[in-house]
């Protein structure tokens, strides 16, 4: 796609962006075991008239879709850091075994501290996802070559197979946190009520305004430690602000919606196709887009099992699979 | 005479073709030496002589067989390849890695022989790698390394040697040390060799039979003395120059043209 | 032109060289078969019914008495000998995958040709409700249909090592889904089971699981054995194993067909055991100090450590005897954290 990159085509491609995502949350709450027409929607949204199709919008619909936006929009742009800090085009935090280190220390949550809110799933979902990174990254380093691509992507595997050891040993002896872990583990957007949304929003807004901040020292690093350097950029600082982000917004999206693959993957991997490789565009491309890619996933997921729903983290794997086996037989990811 | 040769090879990686309807014919017991611009295809030609990769169309032929032909392991015993890129496996010692040349010569039956042990020291006494043997072969420095390298193609005890950019990534004194250990090997064991290098002045001082690749066809083939004039070097590299003769080796030297600078007189020509 | 003296040098160091590595393999291989044998004894006197390991050998030698014999045989010796020749194939299908992908964590179990074994299996049990052996076969299938699709998807040209591992991978995050997504729609009851299975365990292993393993590894290792020469000459790099006469595509081809089994059958066997495949054969290059995959020095360090981890998972905590999956899982983890360590104190090199 040889668009000419302009700023003015940029801006207008997000326009088009939003507008699409504009479009998605429509259909999300108009889709859905009982079809609400979207001029009714429209009504709803404003006018709360206590009807059974009104608690279906503001009780179930608008939080999933809020939620959606908001895991999305974290997961988009985590992934999209994460391909700029290790210079790595396939770095996702399912991948990497990031998610598997939020997962492990929240079911050590509930295991050991009986913990069962929202806001307590995010600390624990920090600290195992902040382990877990510099685990992988320290493994995936070993070695002549370095953090190749391949070598952080089998590092992140092996490290949430380790990790997944754990957590089968705990939930087979805990059949309590069995039950619980088992629907998380899927991930879904549904099932959580606007409490857990506002409980872990505001680490997600963090992280994304820490993003964005990033974007221009991101821009001179990718040229290299040294040509970053070179340029005036602040390597150790950058590395650490990123590392936090990525954190902060992995950590709050696995806590609230459970693990999620392959968005983080794919998604920066469209904005760099329509929008260049300039963080400053990637970046918000991303946290557009993403929510897109999300919500659409979660409205399939509605529409293929009815009047049940396929979760969207299954139906994110299922699409987003093929995609990354597409990525890897293209060539020019050869050179890993 | 000739052993190797190609045929009307068209070569191609992905979809961009790299040479079309090439012919190219390797002297006997000459030491060949394939030069050009980068991507003009002269590694390909190279890889395709030694059938690393299949030619689109066209076929190489060894002793008059297409080389696709004839059982991998015959054509390892014929013709032995220093690739580019080789991976030393780890805790690799140097007796190990040199020994390892020696598997066309083995089989299933055949492990290892009195025969193979001559072959893999004799090897390592040209390369003047015998002190080294037992150390690991990922501790030595990158002259010491592509020694050690060539010590196991040698090992294969080939006629035919092929040598992709052996000196690309070796200081000035080790490159001179691969290159006239090359020339020991063709002068005094009669091998036939065929380097592809990217100094021009090496290939015109170590080669008996020069080719000038550009854009996948030659432009030029022969003893360098013949053909390496200002012309060619103009031809193929796109490099205004001067050829002198090398005061050491009586061989062409190309020295560049001085930039111009605005204003000064030119010097006299 | 060339010195007798640095030639003679040359020749003796050589000779040298080639003599000392595979004494010290040799070595290691003995040693290895003691322990074996030794974990044996201790692994089938270990139970709720603890047999001293004099005991053992008596029953095992037909000297024992009626009760312990009877332990023994039917449930004991069934279940060790499981875990010994599992532990093998795994050892061994972790060589070959670390040597074809050309990176010490590429292992099976890692790069996802488990991970159809395991949703094939969790179909059965939460879906067809099949016993045993019929979760066995499906698992089998699983692996080898996953596999197929592996390499079909990974094949441009040939199949470069990273390539596999990557689409394997991808391939299994889908099929993880798929697991989740079963165990969310399942029964309670049928979720323990499914869980128990997918971590990996020994528990209730019999004569039905020792037969066929013992007859597919009776194949499978000897193939191995032969396949090792030309895998050793491809570590070296595709063109010089190439320069050398090794038919690269073929050799690639077979070795993996070979570990795709020796997964399968170990998975059928007793579950996905995490870990096995990765360590074992790192654990044995260590020992040895030798070149190249060591594929069955590595079969022999993987029977030791699947016997060990079980044993260790029965006697760790009396009352809850553990999956060996558990403790093979700790045990990775451990080795991923010495990994870390070793890179620490090594620096960025």
């Amino acid at each position: 796609m040889t668009l000419r990159r302009s700023t003015p085509t940029r801006a207008a491609g997000l326009l088009v962006a939003l507008a699409a995502l504009a479009l998605v949350v429509l259909l999300s709450i108009s889709v859905g075991a009982k079809p609400i027409p979207p001029h009714r929607v429209w009504e709803l949204l404003f006018h709360d008239d206590g009807s059974q199709d009104a608690i279906v919008v503001h009780d179930l619909r608008i939080p999933r879709t809020v939620l959606g936006l908001l895991v999305g929009a974290a997961l988009g742009v985590a992934g999209a850091l994460m391909q700029a800090l290790t210079r790595n085009p396939l770095a996702d935090p399912g991948l990497l075994g990031i998610n598997a280190g939020a997962a492990t220390a929240i079911v050590l949550g509930v295991a050991l501290l009986g913990v069962t809110s929202a806001t307590g799933y995010v600390w624990f979902g920090f600290a195992g996802a902040a382990l877990a990174s510099v685990i992988v990254y320290g493994i995936g380093a070993q070695g002549r070559s370095g953090a190749t691509p391949v070598r952080l992507a089998l590092a992140g595997t092996a490290v949430t197979a380790a990790l997944g050891a754990v957590v089968n040993g705990i939930t087979i002896v805990d059949t309590r946190v069995l039950e619980r872990y088992r629907f998380w583990v899927v991930g879904a957007l549904g099932g959580h009520d606007t409490d857990t949304i506002r409980q872990v929003a505001p680490f997600m807004v963090v992280g994304l305004l820490l993003a964005l901040a990033l974007a221009r020292p991101l821009n001179a690093l990718a040229l290299g430690e040294d040509a970053g350097r070179a340029l005036g950029a602040h390597v150790g600082r950058t590395r650490v602000a990123g590392a936090a982000a990525v954190t902060l917004l992995c950590g709050a999206a696995t806590a609230a919606a459970g693990p999620i693959v392959f968005i983080g993957l794919t998604v920066p991997h469209v904005a760099r196709a329509l929008c260049g490789p300039d963080q400053r565009w990637v970046l918000p491309y991303s946290a557009v887009l993403a929510p897109v890619f999300l919500l659409t996933a979660d409205v399939l997921g509605r529409v293929i099992d009815r009047p049940g729903e396929i979760e969207v983290g299954v139906v994110c794997a299922f699409l987003g699979g093929p995609v990354f086996v597409a990525l890897i037989r293209r060539r020019r990811i050869a050179q890993l | 005479m000739t052993r190797l040769l190609g045929e009307r090879l068209t070569l191609s990686y992905d979809d961009r073709t790299v040479a079309a309807d090439l012919d190219v014919t390797i002297p006997d017991g000459s030491f060949t030496v394939v030069v050009g611009p980068n991507a003009c295809g002269k590694s390909t030609m190279l890889r395709a002589l030694a059938r690393m990769i299949k030619p689109r169309e066209g076929q190489v032929l060894l002793d008059g067989h297409a080389i696709t032909s004839l059982p991998s392991k015959e054509v390892a015993r014929r013709l032995g390849l220093l690739p580019q890129s080789s991976i030393a496996p780890d805790a690799i010692t140097v007796a190990d890695l040199v020994a390892r040349g020696r598997y066309p010569h083995q089989g299933l039956l055949r492990q290892w022989s009195p025969r193979d042990e001559e072959a893999v020291s004799a090897a390592m006494a040209a390369t003047r790698v015998g002190d080294l043997a037992d150390r690991h072969v990922d501790e030595l420095s990158g002259g010491q390394r592509q020694r050690v390298w060539l010590a196991m193609a040698l090992a294969q005890e080939t006629p035919l040697l092929l040598l992709d950019e052996p000196t690309t990534f070796l200081d000035i004194t080790h490159q001179i040390e691969v290159l006239d250990l090359c020339a020991e090997l063709h002068e005094d064991q009669g091998r036939t060799l065929v380097a592809v290098l990217h100094d021009l002045n090496h290939a015109c001082r170590y080669a008996t039979h020069l080719i000038a690749m550009r854009e996948g066809a030659i432009v030029a083939e022969g003893d360098p003395r013949t053909i390496v004039d200002a012309d060619l070097v103009e031809a193929v590299f796109g490099l205004r120059c001067r050829v002198v003769d090398d005061p050491e080796t009586g061989t062409p030297l190309v020295v560049p043209a001085a930039r111009r600078r605005a204003g000064a007189a030119s010097s006299s020509s | 032109m060339i010195a007798t003296a640095p030639a003679q040098r040359g020749a003796a160091a050589l000779a040298a060289v080639r003599r000392a590595a595979p004494r010290r393999t040799l070595g290691v291989c003995g040693g290895l078969t003691l322990a074996v044998l030794a974990l044996l004894v201790v692994a089938v006197g270990t139970g709720d019914y603890p047999i001293a390991p004099l005991d053992v050998v008596k029953a095992l030698v037909g000297q024992g008495d009626s009760a312990t014999s009877f332990v023994v045989e039917t449930l004991r010796l069934p279940r060790a000998l499981t875990a010994l020749l599992a532990g093998a194939a795994l050892g061994a299908a972790g060589a070959i995958f670390q040597s074809v992908s050309r990176n010490p964590l590429g292992s099976p179990d890692i790069i996802g040709f488990t991970a159809g074994s395991s949703a094939a299996a969790v179909f059965e049990i939460t879906v067809i409700g099949g016993g045993t052996v019929a979760v066995a076969a499906g698992s089998m299938i699983g692996g080898l249909l996953t596999a197929l699709a592996v390499y079909g998807l990974a094949f441009r040209d040939g199949v470069q090592g990273y390539r596999l591992v990557l689409v394997g991978i991808g391939i299994s995050a889908m099929l993880e889904a798929l697991v989740n997504y079963l165990l969310t729609r399942a029964k309670i009851e049928d979720v323990q089971a499914a869980s128990v299975w997918l971590t990996g365990s020994l528990n209730g292993r019999g004569w039905e699981h020792v037969w066929p393993t013992l007859a597919a590894l009776g194949v499978l290792l000897p193939a191995c054995a032969l396949l090792q020469r030309d895998l050793k000459m491809v570590e070296m790099g595709d063109d010089t194993a190439k320069a050398l006469g090794v038919s690269v595509e073929r050799s690639r081809l077979s070795n993996i067909v070979v570990g795709v089994l020796l997964t399968a059958v170990a998975t059928a066997a007793c579950g996905p055991v995490a870990f096995v495949a990765l360590t074992a054969p790192q654990i044995a290059r260590r020992l040895t100090g030798a070149t190249g995959p060591g594929v069955m020095t590595a079969a022999m360090m993987g029977a030791a450590l699947m016997l060990a981890s079980d044993v260790l998972a029965q006697r760790l905590f009396p009352s809850t005897p553990l999956p060996v999956g558990v403790v093979t899982g700790a045990l990775g983890g451990l080795y991923l954290i010495w990994l870390l360590a070793l890179e620490a104190r090594r620096g960025r090199a």
